[in-house]
């Protein structure tokens, strides 16, 4: 380890000035204007009023926070699981598998905006091609993002297209890390296929799920461009998310103070997301040698 | 029972049925793509047609050609590589000292510094969202491409950061001490030791980067509003407005957006998994 002074601080300067200037300083910024009322022009101090509206005045806010965790309701758990089984899969000797981890990858490299289009034509309820498939199983298919009922749904089942990507890579690595001479010792005791997955795999693998499930839940909890690119919100504010939301106070409404009420709502509401699964980490993720970190 | 059969056959047996089953979700995961280039190759007629048509006879080429001119494509990639090159060079240098301070100085503080680094990737970027425009407002740079592009040079992103002191990490500490031996100063071990040694880590620094920037839609939503400085994915966003109904083109626009990445990908795969892979376990 080097050791020179405080040339330490001077290469970490970059990201200090940066945390102060487009961190810290507009976090504290935004925690004044949530007490405020802020047009771009005039600016009143209107103390907790901001928060009172939002928690018991506005219907949409808890319509789009009921909307937000639904979505990761069910997003999150099918995601992680499709991208643990999708892992599971490539880490097969198998012939072909670098075609096939190119298949379940590419997806989840289509920009938002594009993806987002070509779900929206996928969904489209006379010629879209997931009614033509369920018509070729016999299904009269639902009228997905035109319905208030099954536009939420709609969505959820898009996000899935993507769980090839990085989440199941990161499974992957995780797994072709565990050492076969613990399956070996397992197998000598009698311990295969499904007992080796839940005394083995799924404890090795605790760490790399713990982290794809909070970055999964605070990355979920900010879905945006679907949301305003396939539906604006509608049918109905079926697909009002959280931060679509929020961006309309903000950038539409010009509701500058009550955007960033709803802004440090969400931060409170990851933060104790975040604690909590940190807290129940101890309990369910398993550190080799003992040592968390 | 398993236990009738040798485990062998029990191990060919597994093996066929991850192959089946790999099979049918790689089908299911390529059809959007096959299902987008085909809409995009048919004519607005043929589009509509139930069941549809999956290879349109004869191929509407001339679709990619509306859809690069009907709005102006050619300007929207050349502002989204601009934003990407003048982000991801501040990215690149930021990133890899802070990265270095953390990952080879010591210096008191530090690791509290770090945690704190790392927290700030739990911090939903709404929070910050609204001061900062105000900032940019107040600089009167709104509508230029300051406020996507120079807070790369401020750190360059958590991910960044720590993907680049994770490979730091691996290269042999005797290295920098042989080069103050030989009168280096700190920040010349930076540039002339530590940077060439990581050059398959910068170059997956610089592919994520240019994903990123590709991929962003809010950055440029607020901050970006004559069509002559759009991004290819704000462009294509109003490409939908204003020819929504014509799924011929949408798609042949849509994929305008998806070809690069895609292609991208095939030049670059090892880099791509390889830095994956390194910011996911745990250091």
């Amino acid at each position: 380890m080097r050791k020179y002074g405080n040339w330490g601080y001077v290469f970490i300067l970059p990201w200090l000035i940066g945390f102060l200037l487009f961190t810290a300083g507009p976090m504290l910024a935004s925690l004044y204007l949530s007490f405020c009322k802020y047009d771009l022009h005039t600016l009143t101090w209107v103390g907790a009023r901001n928060y009172e509206v939002l928690l018991r005045q506005d219907p949409l806010f808890w319509k789009s926070l009921t909307n937000t965790a639904l979505y990761v309701l069910f997003s999150v758990p099918l995601g992680l699981t499709g991208s643990l089984a999708i892992a599971l899969l490539l880490n097969q000797k198998v012939k072909g598998l670098a075609f096939f981890r190119t298949a379940f990858y590419l997806p989840s490299l289509v920009p938002a905006v594009a993806s987002a289009l070509v779900w929206q034509w996928i969904f489209h309820p006379d010629a879209g091609l997931l009614n033509y498939g369920l018509s070729m199983l016999g299904v009269k298919g639902p009228q997905w993002l035109q319905d208030p009922k099954t536009a939420l749904p709609s969505l959820i089942l898009m996000s899935l297209w993507g769980i090839g990507g990085s989440r199941m890579v990161i499974f992957l690595a995780g797994l072709q890390g565990i050492s076969d001479e613990l399956y070996e010792a397992a197998s000598l005791d009698g311990a295969k296929g499904w007992a080796a997955f839940r005394h083995i795999t799924l404890p090795m693998l605790s760490p790399t799920q713990f982290f794809n499930l909070v970055l999964g839940i605070i990355g979920s909890f900010q879905v945006f461009t679907s949301a305003y690119v396939m539906t604006n919100g509608g049918p109905n504010n079926a697909t009002l998310m959280y931060v679509l939301y929020l961006y309309n106070n903000a950038f539409r409404y010009f509701k500058l103070g009550k955007a960033s009420a709803m802004a440090w709502i969400l931060f409170v509401i990851l933060l104790i997301f975040t604690l909590v699964q940190f807290r129940s980490a101890s309990k369910w993720v398993y550190y080799e040698g003992g040592e968390k970190d | 029972m398993a236990a009738a059969r040798s485990p062998r056959t029990a191990l060919r047996l597994q093996q066929a049925a991850a192959f089946a089953v790999l099979c049918a979700g790689a089908a299911l995961f390529s059809v959007p793509f096959l299902w987008t280039v085909s809409t995009a190759l048919k004519t607005n007629q043929q589009v509509f047609a139930v069941p549809p048509e999956w290879i349109p006879r004869p191929a509407e080429w001339a679709n990619f050609q509306r859809a690069w001119t009907e709005l102006p494509f050619p300007t929207f990639v050349g502002n989204t590589i601009t934003i990407t090159f003048l982000a991801t060079i501040g990215q690149v240098v930021s990133a890899s000292l802070v990265a270095d301070g953390f990952a080879r100085v010591r210096f008191p503080g530090r690791d509290a510094l770090f945690y704190l680094r790392l927290s700030t990737m739990m911090l939903p970027a709404q929070v910050t969202m609204i001061p900062v425009f105000l900032i940019w407002r107040e600089l009167r740079l709104i509508d230029t491409f300051a406020p996507l592009t120079v807070p790369s040079y401020f750190g360059g992103g958590a991910f960044t950061i720590f993907l680049l002191r994770q490979f730091f990490l691996t290269i042999p500490r005797d290295l920098d001490e042989a080069a103050l031996l030989d009168g280096e100063s700190p920040l010349g071990i930076w540039w002339r030791v530590l940077l060439p040694l990581s050059r398959p880590a910068l170059v997956t620094v610089v592919l994520f980067s240019f994903l990123g920037h590709w991929d962003d839609f809010m950055g440029p939503l607020i901050y970006l509003n004559a069509m002559e400085r759009y991004t290819v994915s704000i462009g294509l966003r109003m490409f939908q407005d204003m020819f929504g109904t014509q799924l011929e083109l949408l798609m042949a626009a849509s994929l305008i957006h998806i070809v690069p990445t895609v292609v991208l990908f095939f030049i670059a795969q090892k880099q791509f998994i390889r830095g994956i892979a390194m910011t996911g376990l745990k250091g």
